[in-house]
């Protein structure tokens, strides 16, 4: 980061626009990914391949109860028929899923863990490197954090304080076995198993996740997060959240993703469902910063996410806050399937695509309620040979009578070699609704950067500066310490991109 | 699989009378049809799985049996067609009746180089061999191989080089309405040379508007450096007439277009223009009115390719849609690498006036240069409160506010409309069709 500040620094005349390319080429190549590094830890990895007997290992493996079992079952049953879908504008050699592995675990001991002290040392510096605090003692931070560490929960911090207003925050397994009725009730009730593709591949071999119910008229006392890291080679990471806010509740939920470098690409296929009841809000943030893959386009994470907020309440809010600078190849699409009446629906988006990144990414609104009300505000940026896609539906049902959609996509274009697209469906059911849609594409104007230059501010200053004001709408719904991280992410991932 | 068996006997309907037409035309026009039949029979028709065609169902068009007629039947009287002429002596027009030319009915001024396309086949063979389906080459369009199997008559205007057509050619097709479930596959060729200028205003009728037929027209448009095009297309179809039509454009540099396509009457209607923008400095502008009722379907898929850098494009389509229509429109921007400098608009503004009224709306960006100006925008709604309100306070019904509001929507499209004759035929229909002002 120090050698970042210089430049960004250094003001006043830097070259011709060529030199500074080339020398920011460099610059860009001498770049690396700051989580990159993998931790030496002893793991109970199952060897690579799916069938209905390894899915019945996992579910042994994590105790589950039958039930749960079946409905995997179930799923791969369903998944075996499905296809791989190929209308995303993103191109990747075929993944063959018999030589992922689908569980990887940190080995530990028999007996369930208490306290923080009888988690493994190497992990907990996993997470202490990472910056992520599991400490209990660094009550500062103020945020509960579940740790994902390859397949499984390692750890989740604030529990009692949770408890104490009755959130029940853990890890899935957890919930699996401590509230199977929650579990068993809304489960699958917003991506239903055989929703894609990979949704119906991770409803088979999820490994693990968070849980969170936040009971009636509770205002989550801490935002809570979510950490996830993928570890191991060869694996492929299958989590699956569900969040339940209850009539009248609030929260806020964070999400950060890395892994390490590795050559070989790696998938990750996540569910995320939230389910809105009456008067409750969620609002959902993630920071996606998985391995990218080099600057030649190899390695890196395939991040296949299916995210789906349900407001099946009245007056509900599901808000998505993204930012998504890491991954090889993005393909995500957090909806909301606007159900209650006055319901409202939110995405704020920011997508990165640098290098040979391709991102696929965008979002559903559904309104079937009356006076729904939906926000897309979606920035995309494409850098070096990366591809940028935003990809988008507004429905109005013909039952939802004053629907209302604003939508905003603008896109960046840095550098000659990438590509921005958009591919907005607006349909329409219900003449009372009113549906909005613009977009812009454009690249950072001389006149921005000549305005910059006058007051003194040098090139690299001047890009960051209109990048981030450029980003500002969507930053702005983040909680603080995500805008903050955000906005270095975003000067990291561009870095000498620009020119 | 009785899919692709309900497809197969679908192909077979259409492609029935095809033998009877080969034999008319020299060797290179056949070899055209030929290979054409063959990729008609290779390619998927057009369903809601593909991703053109997904929000069209074109299903009605399959399940019928069209026959194409292979020669023009008994001429039809002036009286069938004089309604829809402009009455303008000055103007070049070219009178089509179910598909054939009527030479008895057209008027070609001197010195225009504008006949039906089996004659410049044969007349003008130096220009139109190079040209011909050169601009459908490559399509995934089952309906465009359709057309050019058929290939036999249709419009061919040929403007020489620095030549100004001081008068719009007009191209009337007309349905006779003689025959029932009869397709016809319009072709036209329309060239443009160097600094070339001309006005083109194409209308499709029908003398019965309850007659049931078929157009699948593809019309070919190559503009030369610095050449100008005002393009007006009306779709004037019986009620139950399904129309569908692409017209492909290529702009050299420093050309333009300026198209609009009005779709007024028709079952299912689909107009598509795909322009390639192949020269610095080229324009493309396309406008369009839909004014759907009843059970009508208008679809209007564009696509502007930018591939050469310095290009400008306008999309504006407006749309007014009331009863249980269904309108689909998709706009899709394509910008080469090499297409620095491009500046892209397009904007799809649609107004529904019944709760059973339907819109898909597709605005699509892609991207692959980064010196350019692109937007796009695309809105749904129905007239705003505030100005009904404000009709309201000044006595008017409410029905008489939505009446002028709506015809003050279309008509931003209408108004802008060069040919005094055509826009104000439209101004009158948009008028009568919408507002209820009394008297």
């Amino acid at each position: 980061m120090s050698e970042t500040e210089d430049t960004l620094g250094n003001a006043g005349y830097t070259g011709t626009r060529v030199e500074q390319s080339t020398r920011e080429i460099a610059e860009m190549a001498n770049q690396t990914y700051k989580y990159g590094w993998s931790t030496d830890i002893e793991a109970e990895t199952f060897e690579p391949g799916l069938n209905e007997d390894v899915i019945a290992r996992i579910s042994a493996r994590k105790e589950e109860p039958s039930w749960l079992l079946d409905w995997r079952i179930k799923a791969y049953r369903q998944w075996l028929t499905m296809a791989e879908p190929g209308w995303a504008n993103v191109h990747y050699p075929k993944i063959d899923y018999q030589q992922q592995r689908y569980y990887s675990a940190p080995k530990r001991e028999k007996k369930k863990l208490t306290s923080l002290d009888e988690v493994d040392k190497e992990l907990l510096e996993t997470f202490e490197k990472l910056g992520i605090p599991l400490d209990e003692q660094k009550r500062l931070t103020g945020v509960a954090v579940d740790a994902v560490f390859d397949s499984v929960s390692v750890a989740t911090t604030h529990k009692e304080i949770l408890k104490k207003k009755g959130v029940i925050f853990s890890s899935f397994s957890e919930a699996v076995l401590e509230c199977p009725d929650l579990i068993k009730k809304y489960l699958g009730s917003v991506v239903p198993i055989g929703d894609n593709f990979f949704a119906a591949l991770n409803s088979a071999v999820f490994s693990d996740g968070s849980f969170c119910y936040i009971p009636k008229g509770v205002k989550c006392p801490m935002d809570l997060s979510t950490y996830f890291r993928i570890n191991a080679a060869e694996t492929g990471q299958f989590e699956r959240t569900l969040i339940v806010g209850d009539v009248g509740s609030y929260v806020n939920y964070l999400e950060g993703c890395t892994a390490p470098m590795r050559d070989e690409n790696q998938l990750h296929a996540a569910v995320v469902e939230l389910v809105a009841l009456d008067n409750a809000t969620i609002n959902y943030s993630t920071v996606q910063n998985w391995y990218a893959g080099d600057k030649e386009g190899k390695g890196g994470i395939y991040n296949f996410v299916t995210k789906r907020g349900k407001c099946e309440g009245a007056n509900s809010r599901i808000s998505w806050t993204q930012v998504e600078t890491g991954s090889a190849i993005t393909w995500k699409y957090p909806s909301c399937l606007l159900m209650g009446d006055n319901s409202v629906g939110e995405f704020y988006s920011v997508a990165v695509s640098n290098n040979y990144q391709q991102a696929d990414t965008g979002t559903k609104m559904v309104h079937m309620g009356r006076n729904t009300k939906s926000t897309i505000i979606s920035k995309t940026i494409s850098a070096g040979h990366g591809n940028n896609s935003y990809r988008g539906q507004v429905m109005v049902m013909p039952k939802a009578a004053n629907a209302r959609n604003y939508t905003q996509c603008d896109s960046l274009l840095i550098g000659d070699q990438c590509g921005a697209h958009t591919f907005p469906y607006i349909e329409v059911r219900n003449n009372t609704s009113s549906v909005e849609h613009e977009a812009s594409t454009s690249k950072i104007s001389e006149s921005q950067l000549f305005y910059c230059k006058q007051r003194g501010i040098g090139p690299e200053d001047a890009i960051s500066m209109v990048v981030n004001g450029f980003c500002k709408e969507v930053f702005d719904h983040l909680p603080m310490e995500f805008a903050v991280e955000a906005t270095k992410l975003l000067n990291v991932s561009l870095e000498g991109s620009v020119g | 699989m009785s899919d692709s068996k309900n497809t197969a006997n679908e192909k077979a309907s259409f492609l029935s009378d095809l033998d009877q037409l080969r034999t008319v035309h020299p060797a290179w026009v056949k070899s055209i049809q030929t290979s054409y039949a063959a990729k008609f029979a290779e390619l998927e028709l057009p369903n809601r799985r593909m991703e053109e065609w997904r929000f069209t169902n074109v299903s009605p068009i399959l399940r019928t049996s069209f026959r194409t007629a292979i020669s023009p039947g008994a001429p039809a009287t002036e009286e069938t067609v004089a309604p829809f002429r402009y009455g303008n002596a000055a103007w070049a027009e070219l009178v089509f009746v179910d598909g054939f030319f009527a030479a008895s009915l057209s008027r070609i001024p001197s010195g225009l180089i504008a006949c039906n396309l089996a004659e410049a086949l044969e007349k003008h063979t130096d220009r139109v061999e190079p040209l011909l389906a050169k601009q459908v080459n490559g399509t995934a369009n089952a309906f465009n191989a359709l057309n050019t199997a058929f290939l036999q008559d249709g419009a061919f205007v040929h403007v020489t080089a620095d030549a100004v057509v001081p008068a719009p050619i007009h191209l009337l097709y007309v349905n006779s309405g003689r025959s029932t479930d009869s397709a016809s596959h319009p072709r036209n060729l329309l060239i443009l040379d160097r600094g070339a200028k001309a006005t083109v205003v194409e209308s499709h009728v029908s003398a019965d508007m309850g007659a049931r037929y078929f157009t699948n027209a593809v019309t070919e448009i190559v503009i030369g450096e610095n050449a100008a095009l005002h393009a007006y297309k009306l779709i004037n179809d019986s009620n139950e007439a399904y129309h569908l039509a692409s017209t492909h454009v290529r702009l050299e540099r420093g050309a333009s277009i300026n198209s609009f396509a009005i779709s007024q009457t028709g079952k299912i209607i689909r107009n598509e223009i795909k322009t390639l923008l192949d020269g610095e400095g080229a324009h493309s502008s396309l406008k369009g009115l839909y004014m759907t009722r009843g059970e009508q379907l208008v679809d209007n898929p564009i696509a502007i390719e930018h591939a050469k850098p310095h290009c400008t494009s306008w999309i504006g389509y407006k749309g007014v849609l009331d009863d249980k229509s269904h309108a689909v429109f998709s706009g899709k921007v394509y910008v080469h690498r090499v297409a620095q400098k491009t500046d892209s608009n397009q904007l799809n503004q649609n107004m529904l006036l019944s709760d059973k009224a339907t819109i898909d709306t597709k605005p699509l960006l892609e991207i692959f240069a980064d010196d350019v100006k692109c937007t796009h925008g695309a809105t749904v709604g129905r007239p705003p409160e505030e100005l009904v309100f404000y009709f309201r306070t000044r006595g008017m019904s409410e029905a008489m506010a939505l009446g002028m509001l709506t015809y003050g929507f279309a008509d931003e499209v209408v108004n802008q409309i060069g040919v005094d004759e055509v826009r104000e035929r439209l101004e009158k229909f948009v008028f009568d069709t919408y507002s209820p002002i009394p008297g």
